[in-house]
This record gives structure tokens, sequence and C-alpha cells, in this order.
């Protein structure tokens, strides 16, 4: 079985996270989470992945027990349930038991497994229908919406502040195709052309979902704070 | 905003925004941004939520039990034959995290 692909920049050392201590994340290097490269792999973290792929199952546990909290917080906030989110982590940590033989240590493990857990994610979603229709409907302009909707008076700006809380009911209130690409991209740090091919839509579709998310987000906060004002 | 100078208006600036930006144009440096006020606001309030979104959402620990569902789905799968490949032992150890 061939290797799953990986986003093409994410074989830098991704040792500036912040966050977690420990794992992967996409592209521009924007570093949500750091791991091992390929290139300089912690000596103790390949021996126990080694183990892991011979069939030793303390060191798959180790593994998980590095991971989990990179992958079920990365499956809580692309489906923002709890529930939903522990099943697709136990569904994505089967499937790396299934196929840990397969890895061949050409990316980071953690950005390997990274990308198997999305997949694992996208196809959950798309099961429940969230379907290219759908993220080409969510692309479509609602008949109140276009460029003028974004018309504001200067006073109304966020004023390079936000709250960070207000922002994450935001994003949980997106149409999905919307939070999909906004997770994707602000989150997690994937180019375009890397949610391209994983969502199997073009990289101007990407662009344009994402830019509505950020606008839909816009116009979320400053209702909000245009209703804190008036309280 | 009414700059006499700007070639595209809001509407024409805004529809091209998201190529813009999507493709990583310096659009602080495009001559409608430069002389609208409202473009220059909504650009900067998409700049501030994009960097917001870095922050968004913080690591969270799954549920301890978790990992013993993992172990029992693992040791069902080499059970009952794997749907995957795995070439794991047929009955692995508990192991308690």
């Amino acid at each position: 079985m061939p290797e799953s692909p990986v986003p093409t920049q994410l074989k830098s050392q991704e040792s500036n996270n912040t966050r977690d201590g420990a794992s992967a994340s996409p592209s521009r290097g924007k570093a949500h989470a750091p791991f091992t490269s390929a290139a300089t792999p912690d000596p103790s973290d390949a021996m126990v992945l080694a183990r892991a792929q011979a069939g030793d199952h303390h060191a798959f546990a180790i593994l998980y027990s590095l991971h989990k909290r990179r992958i079920y917080s990365l499956c809580l906030r692309m489906v923002g349930n709890i529930a939903e989110a522990e099943d697709l982590t136990q569904e994505a940590f089967l499937q790396l038991h299934r196929k840990i033989g397969t890895f061949r240590g050409d990316s980071a493990f953690s950005t390997w497994l990274h990308r198997l857990a999305i997949n694992v994610v996208l196809m959950q979603l798309r099961k429940k229908g969230l379907s290219l229709i759908s993220l080409d409907e969510a692309m479509e302009p609602a008949p109140e919406e276009g460029p003028g909707r974004s018309f504001g008076a200067p006073d109304l700006t966020l004023a390079g502040a936000i709250d960070r809380l207000a922002l994450e009911r935001a994003v949980a209130d997106l149409p999905a195709g919307y939070r999909l690409i906004f997770i994707l991209h602000d989150v997690e740090g994937f180019e375009h052309n890397e949610i391209a091919a994983m969502l199997d839509c073009s990289i101007g579709n990407s662009k344009s979902q994402l830019h509505k998310a950020r606008l839909k987000l816009r116009e979320a906060l400053r209702s909000n704070a245009q209703q804190e004002a008036r309280s | 905003m009414s700059n006499k100078y700007r070639k595209m208006s809001c509407e024409e600036f805004q529809a091209q925004l998201a190529e813009m930006i999507g493709s990583g144009e310096n659009v602080s440096e495009n001559e409608h941004i430069r002389s609208c006020e409202l473009c220059r606001a909504l650009l900067a309030d998409l700049q501030t939520i994009a960097d917001a979104a870095r922050d968004l959402f913080p690591v969270e620990e799954p549920p301890e039990k978790l990992w013993e569902k993992i172990e029992t789905a693992i040791k069902s799968e080499s059970t009952n034959g794997t749907k995957g490949s795995s070439q794991h032992a047929p009955h692995p150890p508990k192991v308690n995290l």
C-alpha cells in the first residue's frame, strides 16, 4: 500500500510549536505544532515508531500517548462536536494501526499521521453529506451577500482585537464548507493547493471559500460587538 | 473613499480580493486600498481574523477511556480478521497509559 500523501512543505522541522509541544502541522510553517522531521528524527521517537511498525503494542500505545492530543484536537476543531471527535480520533488511530507499516519516513511521522487523520475526518464529513456540491453551494453568495455587504463604517471595524471565544463561536456557526476551509487554511496552516487536492476542488474555489468564510466571521464579530455595545 | 485617482470601485476591488489575498499579493499596496478607507478597514479586519485563527482552539486532551476503546477495537479487528492489513499480534496485551 502506498504511503499516504503529505503536504509538500511539511518536511521542515516543526519545532516552533507553541501550543501543545508535540505534533505536526502543514505548509507555511505557521507552525502550530512541531514534531520530529524525517531529516532529523529524535532517536527515541524513531525507535518507538520502528517498534510499533514491527507490531509492538506497547510502542503503539506510546505513539498514541504522544499524538493523541494533537489528533483529538484536530478532529474536534474540524467537526465541532466532542462525541464525533472521539469517534474520529478512534478511527484515526485504528487506521494508523492498520497502515503504520506503510509509513516509509519520507516525511515526519506526525505529518503523515496528521494527514491520515484529516482524511478520516473528510471521509466522515462526506458520508454525512458534505460533498463538493455543498462546497460549491457554499460558494454561491446568497442574494443579500456580495461585495457591497462588506461595507461598513470604519468605527465598526474589529480594531485589531478579537475575543478568541467569540471567534471560536463564530467559526463553529459557519456553514460546514466554510468552516472546513477556514480550519484547514487559517488554523491548520495548509496552503490552497493542498486544500484543493484534499477536497478535490479548484484552488480558486478554496481561495474564494476562505475569503467568504472570513467575511462571514467578520460580520458575526461585528454583529456581536454591536450587540455588546447596545447592552 | 472618493479619491479621484482610484482605478477600481469598491465592488470591483472586493470582487478580486479573494484572489489577491489567496495568491499572496501585497494587497496593502493596491492603488484602491490606499485611497479607500472602508476597504482598508475591511482588509485590516480580515487580516486580524486570519491572525487570530492561529490561536484558536487550544489543544485538548481526549478522555482517558478513549484508549481503552481503541485497544478493544484493535483486539476485535485482530480476532475477526482486520479490515486493513495489520501485521500485528492477534491479541495485543493491554497497556495502561
